[in-house]
């Protein structure tokens, strides 16, 4: 029972905690702000006073920016794409009894828990190495020359190592949502005529459209953000550089703090509008 | 149109036979109910007709051909599940619609079918909500306007009405018998429910165990029920069923009488009870006697106005004419 009394003591020890979070948020926000207003090179001049807006309005129109966010968006719909196509089809394929479910589960799961940077390394160099790499081990077996992924293909390179990485997160979402299918209803369906094509578009992908929004969402928010895989691999060259890199760059590589924290101030402003924007379509699913 | 047979079926997942070789006729236009408890292989039966489940061994054919490896969509059966099994995102239009648009009806055709099985079903002011905002007898009729207006061959039902409400149930039960008469098509009805199996069927099937136990029409099964099983399954409540003395003393393991056909006395008859539990329905009330020297009570009907208390002291007799008499292996003796 919640009396007064209880409920404002309940108040009291939440408190600490909501402070706590509230400062660890707000402090980097307010700094970020600060700073973009601000010429502050460290190893030139250091704060060398206020600029007003002229970091935001340099930021944009430097000849990076569009290409960034070209990339940024090319890699979250390339790996958005792939993840929920392939999710779908694994997730379908990973319902069906078969022997050895559990451990094909586990092992489907498995790449989730692997850190980024180790991912990313392990692709670079046992994957995707133009000499020693499985792939060009596979072309030269088939007689064709080796592909030098990250200079020939680098940004669908990092789509899919980062695609590697998300893909069990999707399916395991979306196995969950399949698993929830209530099998009359497919057997109603074919009852009704309906081939095994028509039974997927008519039944299974509605079911599963929920999952898939809810999988989009989360997934942009944090592909928004990726930035080991490009470290590691390409470090931001051959039109690799996203806006989370692109800022990267402009704050430790120019060492300019103002600059960056202008650009950083747009990512905040990128990731809102597409967060509004998904959590309408959400809203939208749901109320169904 | 509507003709089916089974010719030995057997089905078996994988160790477990769960229906033995089993044959059966179904004829054109008759309403048939498969009956039996929990667990007998009804719904296993249904689906092997429908197609759903492949048949271990044995023919299935409909109207004389064979259908034994004809797909379900084929078959020209339509079935209504026990969960309804409506598509969840789709409009009630849209489901009644959803067999004619895999089958390639032309669009007004479509409408005149779906308006037509909205208004018999009484469905017309909801043809534009989802499933999900009708009632369980609405989910109900949208299932069966979805099957009807495939126009099959035979209407396969598996438990339809048992996520109902008993109002709810009987006029559910009301309305497959009437759509069968207009329709005049081959249904099969899955029930465990006797009650549903007498009121409905043209033909029950009694099942025990995958096994046939007897086929008939209700009054058949009620008058001359061929063992003990469909004796105490048919009837409503259960037949007495007596054994030892009473029963030696008629040239039988096992006598069965009929609540209905115990006539009762406060002054004299064949035996002497004292009355237990009475379940009064109003217009008839069920006596649970207790017998003098027996250790089940008898179950007795007696008019809705027959005043007896707990513990009164009462005279039971049977009309011998009424009287099931059984062998040692729970076969009637004819
Ligand atoms: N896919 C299956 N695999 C193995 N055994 C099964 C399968 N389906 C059904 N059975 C078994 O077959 C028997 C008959 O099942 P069925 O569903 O036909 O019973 P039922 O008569 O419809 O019962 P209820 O009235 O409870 O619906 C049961 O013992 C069940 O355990
Ligand atoms: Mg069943």
């Amino acid at each position: 029972m919640a009396t007064q009394h209880s409920r404002s003591a309940a108040r009291i020890m939440m408190a600490p905690a909501v402070f706590f979070l509230l400062v660890w948020m707000l402090v980097p926000l307010c700094m970020t702000l600060w700073f973009s207003v601000r010429d502050f090179r460290p190893l030139r001049g250091g704060d060398n006073g206020f600029v007003g807006l002229e970091n935001f309005v340099r930021f944009v129109s430097s000849s990076a920016f569009w290409p960034a966010i070209l990339t940024t968006l090319m890699i979250v719909g390339g790996v958005l794409l792939i993840s929920i196509v392939f999710g779908v089809l694994l997730a379908i394929l990973l319902d069906k009894p078969m022997w050895g479910q559990g451990i094909v589960r586990i092992l489907v799961i498995a790449p989730f828990f692997v850190m980024p940077t180790v991912s990313a390394l392990v692709w670079k160099n046992m994957f995707m190495d133009s000499v020693n790499g499985v792939f060009a081990h596979l072309w030269r077996f088939f007689g064709a020359d080796p592909v030098v992924w990250l200079s020939e293909v680098p940004t669908f390179s990092i789509v899919m190592i980062v695609s590697w990485q998300w893909l069990p997160f999707a399916t395991l979402i979306l196995l969950t949502a399949i698993q929830s299918l209530d099998s009359e209803q497919l057997e109603a369906a074919e009852m009704d005529g309906a081939s095994p094509l028509s039974r997927f578009f008519y039944i299974t992908l509605p079911h599963l459209s929920r999952a898939i929004t809810i999988v989009v969402l989360i997934q942009t928010i944090f592909l928004l953000a990726i930035f080991a895989e490009i470290f590691v691999t390409t470090g931001g060259a051959f039109g690799t550089r996203t806006l989370t890199y692109l800022i990267f760059q402009r704050v430790l590589e120019s060492q300019n703090v103002g600059l960056g924290s202008a650009g950083g101030v747009y990512a905040i402003i990128l990731a809102n509008i597409v967060a509004l924007f998904l959590m309408r379509i959400v809203g939208k699913n749901l109320d169904k | 149109m509507g003709r089916i047979t089974l010719d030995k079926v057997r089905k078996a997942f994988g160790e477990v036979e769960v229906i033995p070789p089993l044959d059966l006729t179904i004829e054109d236009g008759e309403f048939v109910v498969f009956v039996g408890p929990s667990g007998c292989g009804k719904s296993t039966l249904l689906r092997l007709i429908a197609g759903l489940e492949d048949v271990t061994s044995g023919v299935i054919s409909i109207d004389g051909a064979d259908a034994t490896m004809v797909p379900p969509a084929k078959r020209g059966l339509a079935m209504v599940f026990q969960s309804y099994a409506l598509y969840p995102h789709m409009s009630v239009r849209k489901n009644i619609a959803f067999p004619m648009k895999m089958a390639g009806i032309p669009q007004d055709e479509q409408n005149r079918r779906i308006e037509a099985a909205a208004k018999a079903l009484n469905l017309t002011d909801y043809l534009d909500r989802r499933p999900g905002q009708l009632s369980g007898g609405q989910r109900q009729r949208v299932a069966i306007g979805r099957a009807i207006v495939r126009e099959p061959a035979a209407f396969l039902f598996d438990e339809p009405l048992s996520n109902l409400d008993a109002a709810l149930r009987h006029g559910m039960r009301l309305e497959i018998s009437e759509l069968h008469k207009r329709l005049d098509t081959t249904m099969i009805y899955v029930t465990h429910d006797q009650v549903e199996a007498m009121t409905m069927a043209d033909k029950i099937v009694v099942l025990q165990g995958g096994v046939i136990e007897q086929v008939g029409s209700p009054m058949e099964l009620y008058r001359t029920p061929r063992n003990i099983f469909v004796a105490g399954f048919i009837g409503s409540p259960k037949m007495n069923l007596l054994t030892g003395e009473e029963a030696a003393k008629r040239g039988a393991h096992t006598v069965g009488i009929r609540p209905e056909h115990v006539t009762i006395s406060t002054t004299d008859g064949a035996w002497k009870g004292t009355v237990g539990v009475a379940e009064h329905l109003g217009s008839d009330t069920f006596l649970h006697v207790h017998r003098e020297g027996a250790t089940d009570p008898m179950t007795v009907r007696v008019d809705g106005e027959f005043s007896a208390k707990h513990g009164d002291t009462v005279w039971l007799t049977a009309q011998e004419e009424q009287i099931h008499k059984f062998d040692a292996d729970g076969l009637r003796i004819a």
